[in-house]
């Protein structure tokens, strides 16, 4: 357990790299997207310190999905929020773990069925070294190698804390 | 080993495998549905109105009796899941209908379906395809005779609950033909499950089916009693062709007693609800100014009724994927 950093250093390290990031691309008028759950409690803090006055909604990737043919819809599905245009919108996404990468997938494709964005910056609060398909985060929290059978689960809204948990499947 | 239709329509984890009837359904399983439906409804409002969960399926709406609203609600919403349509609009006029039942059944079984979605005049009829077609394929019930008709139901519970938050207090009275509806017998077992305190029913006495009393709900035969300061006013069309039986004396009688109009309207809370699944009679159980005025949510039913229509599919769709990887799993 020793071995998982704290939220709050990486969301502070992280904030200044999106700082940082905007300001190269020349972003002035981003809109933050969270994913359903920890990707929304690690969207809102980091903007309520990077850029509060821009528009922030939620996705429930849960009708995108890829595995809808073994599992089924999740018990509960939450309505996806994106209270402003997307069309050419520059979107920071926003997760807490970055595993395989299909639930980025699935968050993009649902993204551009609301329009399409100028562009689409992916944020992570971790990457878990685990990934099938080719995404990657622009704006990482932290690289981590778990323990083999091991996953890591980001408990929140307050405290926001990384725990490790036993793969269920 | 024939099965009540509320065991039918579970899996053995208790998730939703078809859809036939509210009777049996657990408050948290139709809560599930509403909050499925919520997600749903913002589809609805997206550029691109689809999602890809039921892509490369195959739905089957299999229409014994006439309907416009029912069936292109349908539609659109195994459209909006991405999944292909096939509309089967069969008469029961010229063959007896068991024969046509069995007919139809097989040919369906060969076009390898995953959904039917069934309109019968018999009561019990989208029970029967469920027991008997293939266990893999679920089936929906959008209406059978005097039975049940659950999807629309559940459209009216996501338009109570979306304009009024919850059932906890309300007063709901469900006027006209009660007799011949299944709406009205879906909708007051929802209404029961759900925890609405105070269910009402108002029609005239010929017009009441026997055993009202086990679904918990207090009668009138008195409009202008029974309205009184209700939060919400489900009409029910008044089917012209029970005139010709003689259970009403006219239409114009019947407007006069039991017609939803201003003044009758006013006798309710200032801002109840009027509800009504469609297709309206004006002049004949609603006013006019009624049906398109500002407490009327009647269209807005028609959109909710796709996203619960989606809801339903989806949940249904997921019950029979978990039910055959319990079975293979158990071989």
């Amino acid at each position: 357990m020793s071995t998982l950093p704290a939220v709050d250093g990486l969301l502070a390290d992280m904030a200044e790299q999106l700082r940082a990031h905007l300001n190269a691309r020349q972003i002035t008028d981003p809109a933050f997207v969270g994913i359903h759950t920890g990707g929304v409690w690690i969207a809102e803090a980091l903007h309520a310190k990077v850029a509060p006055e821009a528009p922030m909604g939620t996705l429930d990737i849960a009708f995108y999905r890829d595995d809808f043919e073994q599992h089924g819809l999740p018990q509960r599905v939450r309505p996806s929020e994106l209270p402003f245009t997307v069309d050419d919108r520059h979107i920071i996404l926003i997760d807490d773990v970055l595993m395989t990468g299909r639930t980025i997938r699935a968050a993009l494709n649902e993204l551009f069925d609301y329009g399409r964005p100028a562009s689409v910056t992916l944020v992570t609060l971790l990457d878990v070294d685990a990934r099938q398909l080719p995404i990657r985060a622009d704006i990482l929290g932290a690289s981590l190698a778990l323990p083999a059978g091991q996953r890591v689960k980001l408990t929140g809204p307050a405290p926001l804390q990384l725990t490790l948990t036993a793969a269920t499947n | 080993m024939s099965l009540t239709p509320h065991h039918l329509q579970l899996n053995q984890q208790g998730q939703l495998r078809h859809f036939l009837t509210i009777e049996g359904l657990s408050r948290e399983l139709l809560t599930e549905l509403l909050d499925t439906a919520d997600s749903f409804l913002e589809v609805g409002e997206r550029a691109v109105k689809k999602v890809p969960l039921l892509r490369g399926k195959t739905v089957c709406n299999v229409f014994f009796e006439n309907s416009t609203r029912t069936r292109t609600t349908f539609e659109l919403a195994a459209k909006r899941l991405s999944a292909d349509v096939l509309n089967l609009n069969i008469s029961t006029s010229s063959t007896s209908k068991g024969e046509t039942l069995y007919d139809t059944l097989q040919n369906l079984e060969a076009m390898a379906a995953d959904m039917f979605v069934v309109r019968h005049g018999d009561s019990g009829a989208a029970h029967f395809i469920a027991e008997r077609v293939c266990p893999d394929v679920a089936v929906i019930n959008a209406g059978d005779g005097n039975h049940a008709h659950p999807t629309q139901a559940m459209l009216d519970m996501l338009t109570i609950r979306r304009h009024r938050g919850d059932f906890e207090n309300l007063s709901v009275a469900i006027v006209g033909d009660i007799l011949h509806s299944r709406v009205a017998r879906s909708n007051m077992l929802a209404l029961k499950t759900l925890g609405c305190p105070d269910i009402r029913v108002i029609a005239p006495r010929t017009l009441l089916p026997e055993g009202i009393d086990q679904y918990g709900v207090r009668v009138f035969n008195d409009l202008r009693v029974g309205l009184r300061d209700v939060d919400v006013v489900i009409m029910l069309r008044l089917q012209k062709e029970r005139m010709q039986s003689g259970l009403l004396p006219s239409e114009s009688e019947f407007y006069r007693l039991y017609g939803l109009t201003r003044e009758t309207l006013a006798l309710a809370k200032p801002d109840a609800l009027v509800m009504h699944p469609g297709p309206i009679n004006r002049g004949v159980e609603i006013e006019s100014d009624v049906a398109d005025g500002p407490q009327s949510v009647i269209l807005k039913q028609v959109t909710y009724g796709i996203a619960v229509r989606m809801a339903v599919m989806s949940m249904a769709m997921t019950g029979q994927t978990t039910q055959r990887q319990l079975t293979q799993e158990a071989n």
